[in-house]
């Protein structure tokens, strides 16, 4: 038995895949979800082999739900026209299909995640890599994290500095700090560059908080931000800071 | 232009002059006999003034560019230049040659032919810059002009992008092969929503009045395909007196502004949504105003209005030559648009 989930916010784009689905018995989907919301939960519970995901829906989107999900199933995305998302998917997911789709090209959909599925076991479609391509710009100025069961979505301007933390990164806002999966280059290269320097192997911080650059030691410096945090400066991070800031 | 360009220029300007210097100075030499010290310190300095009167005027050009008819600035600076370079080659030979009665004898009987010689370099200098900043003035107009260009073949394309709305299209085209299989009869009203939308939106030009009564019918079609697409979470209200039916306003104006609300309605919150429309006649003035519901916590504050909205405001700045008939706000939960239609008397 396969195990699938719809989400899809439009209630008839749901119901075309699930009859598309009849002629596959083996396939049962056990639930269908309106929303990211919804669908991170329903994974979560269900643990699907398989999910029919839409790009744009309510609060999240799709690439934004497959962040938040520990263990991502394999996907095949359903879309209309999208030209941020074309781009991003094309390598990294089983298949996209862009709506309105045929029966003919839904049924070459499941029979390549089928061969695939075939071919090894636990083979898992990279989910990670989907999402480490994506530069929509939504995407650019905010982040979404899980927090226990909640979904919260900050804004990119209330970033104060992101630091490493093993297979982790820690987002520290005015008030708060989130721990989000991924690594910090990630966000080195998908936040503005204008906006953020990678000051540290360990620290990226939003310049606008920065108000003063202090020596410590000979040839180290640190950076104090408008929190009061201080930020250790390495040698390559303080000459990328100096050039950013024009000095 | 390069760097590289500019310092060749530079250098050639150079060479020309210390050629000219020589040459001239040899001509002292071998017509009045005098020493080549004597004859390169005259030229040298008479050349120093010209260069300097010359680097005035070039400089000057290249802020004030007069056009052929005031050519007879160019005409009188020259010669106000060439009359105070002449003084100053005057004044200060005469102190450093004092007691050289061969030279201030010479100096004395040249004025006028230095005077017009002055003068003529001048000149020269000044319709050469003249010529120079011209044809940069130019090359530079046609580089904007090809970029007016660009950008108006873009905005059209843009504004062709918005009139199909890729997007909705596809999502309705896919809502209709979804009913196809199970209720045939609603894909086909539904095609033929979609079709009077459409060509509702083809046949009608940006310039174009429609009464209120059209608009509205038009705005229905897309309601109608929007309700089906997204079934029960979306809902209408709309509020308004049959009185206004006939008041116009440029056509397709409040679709982008509905859809607008509908697109941030519908993915800045989950569950039901109410977009509100409502329109009346004060004054002279058609005032209609959209509502829709947003969540402050998680949607970010939006900067500016969105491309929709700006459009939307670009095009009554076009029409009416005026930037305040559109205003949105901000109340708690609910994001508001107004646009004020301004009536014949």
């Amino acid at each position: 038995m396969i195990n699938t989930l719809l989400i899809d916010d439009e209630p008839l784009a749901r119901s075309l895949v699930a009859e598309y689905l009849m002629s596959y018995p083996e396939i049962k989907i056990l639930q269908e979800c309106n929303d990211g919301f919804e669908g991170v939960k329903a994974i979560a519970q269900h643990k699907p082999d398989l999910i029919f995901l839409d790009i744009q829906m309510p609060k999240i989107n799709g690439f934004e739900m497959l962040e938040l999900v520990d263990q991502p199933p394999a996907v095949i995305f359903t879309t209309a026209f999208d030209e941020y998302a074309m781009k991003a998917f094309e390598a990294h997911a089983i298949d996209y299909l862009l709506k309105p789709f045929s029966k003919e090209r839904f049924d070459k959909a499941i029979q390549k995640w089928l061969q695939q599925r075939n071919q090894s076991e636990v083979k898992n479609t990279s989910t990670t890599l989907i999402s480490e391509e994506i530069r929509q710009p939504e995407e650019r100025n905010r982040i979404v994290v899980k927090e226990g069961s909640n979904i919260r979505i900050i804004p990119v301007h209330e970033i104060n500095y992101i630091e490493a933390y093993d297979d982790y990164v820690k987002i520290f806002t005015q008030k708060e700090m989130f721990l989000k999966k991924k690594t910090l280059s990630f966000y080195e290269h998908n936040l503005d560059a204008a906006q953020f320097v990678r000051v540290h192997r360990s620290y990226l911080i939003q310049l606008n908080q920065l108000t003063k650059i202090e020596p410590l030691e000979k040839d180290t410096h640190i950076a104090l931000l408008k929190s009061g945090a201080k930020i250790p400066l390495s040698k390559g991070g303080y000459g990328r800071l100096k050039i950013v800031l024009g000095l | 232009m390069s760097i590289h360009t500019s310092r060749r220029i530079l250098l050639a300007c150079a060479a020309w002059w210390i050629a000219l210097v020589v040459i001239e100075a040899y001509a002292l030499v071998i017509t009045f006999g005098f020493t080549w010290r004597v004859a390169l310190i005259d030229i040298g300095n008479i050349n120093l003034l010209i260069a300097t009167a010359g680097n005035v005027m070039f400089n000057s050009l290249r802020y004030y560019q007069p056009s052929p008819k005031n050519a007879l600035y160019i005409f009188a600076g020259s010669i106000a230049l060439a009359a105070l370079c002449s003084f100053a080659h005057d004044y200060l030979m005469t102190r450093y040659f004092n007691g050289d009665e061969m030279y201030l004898r010479y100096l004395d009987s040249s004025h006028i032919i230095r005077g017009l010689f002055t003068w003529l370099m001048i000149t020269i200098i000044a319709v050469i810059s003249w010529v120079w900043f011209y044809l940069k003035d130019q090359r530079a107009g046609e580089k904007r002009d090809q970029d007016a260009l660009k950008l108006a073949r873009e905005a059209e394309l843009a504004s062709l992008q918005q009139k199909l709305q890729p997007h909705f299209l596809f999502n309705s085209l896919n809502s209709i092969s979804s009913l196809a299989g199970t209720k045939p009869e609603a894909a086909r009203k539904m095609i033929q929503q979609l079709s009077d939308f459409l060509r509702g939106t083809i046949k009608q030009d940006d310039q174009q009045l429609v009464t209120f009564e059209e608009e509205v019918k038009h705005l229905e079609l897309y309601l109608e395909i929007e309700k089906v697409r997204f079934g029960y979470r979306l809902k209408t209200e709309m509020d308004y007196e049959p009185v206004i039916n006939t008041c116009m306003l440029p056509s397709l104006l409040l679709q982008p502004l509905v859809e607008n609300a509908i697109k941030f309605g519908l993915y800045d919150t989950v569950g039901e949504i109410t977009i509100r429309i409502a329109a009346k006649r004060l004054n002279d003035q058609l005032i209609i105003a959209i509502e829709n519901p947003f969540d402050p916590e998680t949607s970010q504050p939006r900067k500016g209005t969105g491309f929709g909205l700006n459009s939307v405001q670009r095009r009554l700045y076009l029409l009416y030559a005026r930037n305040d008939l559109m205003t949105t706000e901000q109340i708690e939960k609910v994001f508001k648009t107004e646009v004020k239609i301004p009536q014949p008397a």
